[in-house]
């Protein structure tokens, strides 16, 4: 019993990796209703942004000087790339965010080398057991994944209050339901991008960040954006919420299905699992578990 | 329409020349009207005269090619959305335009987004100062509430609401903002008689209690010539009438605008 719940455990707090990353999606998604396929690229720009000026400057330096690179980053996406194309259908806006992507791996790869780098934020990484009481020999969890998870939620809460609490926060709420009525009540847009952009580049930074510490900061990160996808289409597209439960239930589904599924049909499954299932929720469920359901009225 | 304090003003808003086109189509040509304070003006005329585009070039949506609108003494020639909600124009729309997701209380509240002064930090805070100006916020949005009667729909989310009173939470969203002119487009489209005499008396209300100047579009014949001061007509984009309810309702080219000519 013990060895299944340190299963679940460990793909849960593997889960939260992807729930970071979906959350820049969500963000974006639901302000502008562009699906920004820069998001890995940004989370690649600002790991590599990061590892490297931590290599001049100690880490408590180095992370906000990376957050305002990133908000200098959305800045500059706002006024070059979607002012332009305000109005304009969302797929030009999609082939847009897939201009950006290229521009930012090859930029930053120019800018700051394409070399993998370690990224040691000082937490040790060897395993360590815990709820040794209750399990003979307790669980192995992974400190890192332990600390991922923490700023994960320390982030969700962070958004959750932002959003729910705060000015600004009613005014993304505002456009992202109706973009004219919005206006027609005094939220300027364009300022109203800057901020979810900005707010994206920061989650992207935290996904960089923590994927960098455990994998090194290369240039497969920007690949991890594709894990999201399958867990945007389970949470839904709209969903802070969506995004966070996607991610925990397709990290642990990944690991269980290795583990116990892996020695009967052959290993490999983590890698095709996230896709399958999303396959089925497009079939039965395409909103996601939490997305707005889609009503089409006649 | 004899109503207790009303005073109408000076010119609050006055239209000049306005010529809007898209593309080769001409959906405004050379109209010019004023709109005093503190009156109710209405824009009539069939479908397609112009009427939704003249209000979107007063509060911003559309930007006439030629003429110049004057507000609150300032000549203008066009503006943005926000800038013009910042002077004090509110508006509703033809195919409402509600925040879907939002209970009743949050669309309302999102009316007064521009009379919130607290920074964000302060307001996730919501200490000392934050916490006065949200209860102040508050107090105003239940004054709406009350004022509308939607006391009992308070926390629904307004897509599932019915249409009238949809559109009676736009109203109090609109009216959140506080706003010096208030453009209704279609108030009354689509509304059973009932609902209809309840916008009326809403629209009078407004107007006789907080003094707020109303530009609007309707198409009840009989609900303009009650409700307004003056009519200004369109047709095809250009103005054809213009004058109080009695005065148009006897102008020639509005009967055969509304009746067409034998030919």
């Amino acid at each position: 019993m013990a060895f299944f719940f340190e299963v679940v455990l460990g793909g849960l707090l593997a889960g939260v990796l992807y729930s970071l990353v979906a959350l820049g999606f969500v963000l974006i998604f639901k302000a502008s209703g562009v699906f920004n396929f820069a998001q890995g690229a940004m989370v690649l720009f600002a790991a590599l942004t990061l590892v490297r000026l931590m290599g001049w400057v100690p880490f408590w330096i180095a992370f906000p000087i990376t957050c305002v690179v990133m908000i200098a980053l959305a800045f500059i996406i706002e006024r070059v790339v979607l002012r332009p194309l305000v109005n304009q259908e969302g797929i030009i806006l999609f082939m847009a965010t897939l201009g950006i992507a290229f521009f930012l791996e090859g930029f930053g790869q120019t800018v700051w080398g394409s070399d993998i780098y370690t990224l040691d934020l000082g937490i040790p990484k060897d395993p360590m057991f815990i709820l040794e009481s209750v399990f003979d020999g307790g669980l192995l969890v992974d400190k890192l994944d332990v600390f991922a998870a923490a700023v994960a939620g320390a982030l969700v809460v962070g958004l959750a209050l932002f959003f729910q609490k705060t000015k600004v926060g009613l005014a993304l709420r505002a456009v992202a339901d109706d973009h004219q009525a919005a206006q027609s009540i005094g939220v300027p847009l364009n300022y109203i991008w800057l901020v979810v952009w900005s707010a994206a580049g920061i989650v992207a930074l935290v996904a960089g960040m923590v994927w960098g510490a455990k994998l090194g900061v290369q240039f497969s990160i920007a690949l991890v954006a594709l894990k999201a996808l399958p867990v945007l289409i389970l949470g839904g597209f709209t969903s802070v919420p969506g995004a966070i439960i996607g991610g925990l239930i397709i990290g642990m589904g990944e690991k269980i299905s290795e583990v116990y599924l892996g020695p009967i049909i052959g290993g490999g499954i983590e890698n095709w699992f996230a896709y399958m299932l999303a396959l089925i929720f497009l079939l039965f469920r395409p909103q996601g578990l939490f997305g707005d359901k889609i009503i089409e009225r006649v | 329409m004899t109503s207790s304090g009303r005073v109408i003003g000076d010119t609050l808003l006055k239209i000049e020349n306005i010529t809007l086109s898209f593309g080769g189509v001409r959906a405004l040509s050379d109209v010019s009207f004023d709109v005093r304070k503190g009156e109710i003006r209405a824009i009539i005329g069939p479908n397609g005269a112009g009427k939704s585009s003249m209000l979107n070039c007063i509060n911003g949506f559309y930007h006439p090619q030629k003429g110049q609108i004057t507000y609150k003494g300032t000549v203008r020639q066009q503006m943005r959305p926000h800038e013009a909600a910042a002077q004090g124009i509110a508006r509703t729309f033809q195919n409402i335009a509600l925040f879907k997701g939002m209970s009743t209380l949050d669309n309302i509240m999102s009316g007064r987004l521009l009379k919130m002064k607290r920074g964000f930090f302060w307001q996730a805070l919501y200490w000392g100062p934050a916490e006065r100006e949200e209860l102040e916020h508050r107090e105003a949005v239940e004054k709406i509430i009350d004022f509308l009667e939607i006391q009992a729909i308070r926390k629904m989310p307004v897509g599932k609401l019915p249409y009238g009173l949809q559109k009676r939470v736009e109203l109090g969203r609109a009216l959140a903002a506080e706003p010096d002119l208030l453009l209704l487009d279609e108030p009354m489209a689509g509304m059973n008689v009932e609902e209809k005499e309840d916008m009326c008396r809403f629209i009078l209300d407004v107007n006789d209690q907080f003094g707020t100047t109303i530009a609007l579009i309707e198409h009840d014949m009989g609900v303009v010539m009650d409700l307004s001061d003056r009519v200004v007509v369109l047709e095809y984009g250009q103005k054809i009438a213009d004058g109080t309810p009695d005065e148009v309702r006897s102008n020639q080219k509005v009967i055969d605008a509304y009746l067409g000519v034998p030919h």
